[in-house]
């Protein structure tokens, strides 16, 4: 259990059942009245935020919450399964949990899988990952300088903004964090 | 540069709007006549209060307040006093609160707290008009932008500071407006945070039991519940007061709540005290004080039960204050949080902003 003097930004806690993290922390004290802590709590699973205060005298509850090391296998139809190198389990997540981090997935990609009470939530990715372009048009020479871009897409079809001097056969990294265009490793033949 | 003087630096225009304030606040009791006074910082016996917290020093405490000592003056036949220095209270520290901060007090003989809300409305228009003023002298001479005195390269650096502040960019930047001192029109509303407040028109009144009625759909007069009043005061109430186009006054609180003031003598339910808000923020809070020696005992004996209830320190009574009660005439006073108004003018958003050193 918490009490309510080690919230802070980025803890991690359980509300009704729900694994949650504070975005927002603010100490409050009305004019002679109590200690008092605002907070604005996401829910990990839906992603909602609901804005709570807490008394100094109250107790939350710590979330059971484990992340794992994972390596990233193959895709099989909806599904991607993920290999537990220690114990040799494999794992099915669909694009409920891994969202637009599904079109950056490499093979043999290490990745982390946060779990909740033994159940998947969240991925971490490694923050870039190299992908081929498969698909954009004609580079324009000598427009290297300004920021113009273009849309461009990757073998999986996930489309993305690159600059002009892109081309088709080149290999770009992209931030997953962002899923935005990073720099370009190689170029095409 | 290392990142602790960097910042230091980059607080320069905050540093100087604080020290303006500081000085308006001296030259507004200096030219009423107010005596300005030093009480220890160090007390036997701090006021005992359900929910402040002295932090010790030895065998004694940090005072967190000084009003037992400024009373014992008004007793003793001081009739306009007022104090400006460092108090202290435990573990509160957040955006808006630091265990160490800076407290002015001032207290009037034979007046109530209708006069020290006059005092304050004054002072705080004073300050505004001081800002504006200053801002040629103070501000020209010693603000980064200033080519003749030649400031350090790295204070420049705070020049995008000011220029992103509102309020402080009215005072830095005074050559480019019309019709004004200085560069900050009298009337031109206090901008803080995207907020704009008319410190120079009149401030909205209201009861907390009107305000309440009005947020919280319920009348803490009629039927306190401590919890839940600072739960909506904070969730409900001072939000929408942080709407409101001036500063505002919440008054007459409910008489559990009442702290060190009196009861209001045609309606005893509630108390003499008022609480002052700019921009949603707590700013003051001020009393018709307490004279009646065995309902102060009573409700410092009542306060140590509860304190003692929760485990927490219980400070002695202080005997001295309590032997002078009886010959202190009826009077008002108030603690303004200097820091806070600071922030305010200075259109910061956090205490640190405004505080050179952060202990």
């Amino acid at each position: 259990m918490y009490t309510a003097s080690d919230l802070r930004k980025g803890l991690k806690i359980e509300m009704d059942g729900q694994p949650c993290v504070i975005t927002d922390f603010q100490f409050v004290k009305p004019g002679k009245g109590q200690a008092l802590y605002r907070c604005k709590i996401k829910n990990l699973i839906t992603g909602s935020t609901v804005d709570k205060t807490y008394r100094a005298v109250e107790k939350i509850d710590k979330p059971n919450l484990e992340e794992r090391d994972l390596v990233y296998s193959y895709q099989d139809g909806e599904q991607y399964v993920f290999l537990d190198s220690t114990t040799y389990e494999q794992l099915h997540l669909g694009p409920d949990i891994l969202g637009d981090q599904r079109f950056f997935l490499v093979e043999d990609m290490e990745v982390q899988i946060l779990f909740h009470n033994n159940n998947p939530i969240e991925i971490t990715l490694p923050f870039f990952v190299e992908k081929e372009i498969v698909e954009t048009e004609p580079g324009a020479r000598g427009d290297t300088a300004t920021n113009v871009q273009k849309p461009a897409k990757i073998d999986n079809g996930y489309e993305l903004q690159v600059p002009i001097f892109i081309n088709q056969g080149d290999r770009v990294r992209i931030d997953t964090r962002t899923g935005k265009y990073s720099d370009r490793v190689s170029k095409g033949f | 540069m290392a990142d602790s003087t960097r910042i230091l630096a980059e607080k320069s225009a905050a540093l100087l709007i604080r020290a303006a304030v500081t000085k308006a606040i001296r030259d507004f009791f200096d030219a009423q006549g107010f005596l300005a006074v030093d009480t220890p910082v160090r007390l036997r016996a701090p006021a005992l209060e359900r929910h402040i917290d002295a932090e010790p020093s030895g065998s004694l405490f940090l005072r967190t307040s000084p009003e037992l000592h400024m009373k014992q003056l008004l007793a003793a036949g001081y009739d306009r006093i007022y104090q400006l220095g460092p108090c202290f209270r435990r573990g509160e520290q957040g955006r808006l609160h630091h265990p160490e901060y800076t407290m002015l007090e001032w207290y009037r003989s034979n007046a109530d707290y209708r006069d020290i809300l006059n005092d304050t409305i004054a002072l705080v228009r004073a300050i505004q008009r001081a800002l504006s003023q200053s801002s040629r002298d103070t501000f020209s001479a010693h603000s980064p932008g200033n080519t003749e005195v030649a400031p350090p390269a790295h204070i420049a650096k705070s020049e995008g500071l000011q220029e992103s502040s509102g309020g402080t960019r009215s005072v830095a930047s005074s050559e480019n407006k019309q019709g004004s001192i200085g560069g900050w029109h009298q009337a031109e509303p206090l901008q803080w945070q995207q907020q704009s407040i008319r410190l120079q028109d009149e401030w909205l009144q209201m009861t907390v039991q009107e305000a309440f009625q009005k947020w919280a759909g319920w009348d803490p007069v009629s039927d306190y519940d401590a919890d839940r009043f600072d739960l909506d005061l904070i969730e409900k109430v001072e939000p929408a007061l942080a709407r409101e186009q001036t500063p505002v006054i919440l008054m007459d609180y409910p008489a559990p709540a009442a702290a060190l003031a009196r009861r209001k003598p045609d309606q005893p339910e509630v108390a003499e005290r008022w609480e002052l808000y700019i921009g949603g923020i707590e700013i003051a809070n001020a009393y018709s004080e307490l004279t009646n020696v065995e309902e102060q005992r009573a409700r410092f004996e009542q306060c140590a039960k509860e304190r003692e209830a929760a485990g927490l320190t219980v400070y002695p009574l202080d005997e001295a204050f309590l032997e002078a009660l009886p010959h202190m005439p009826p009077s008002g006073g108030i603690a303004l949080g200097v820091d806070r108004l600071v922030m305010l003018f200075a259109d910061c958003a956090t205490l640190a902003d405004i505080t050179a050193f952060l202990e």
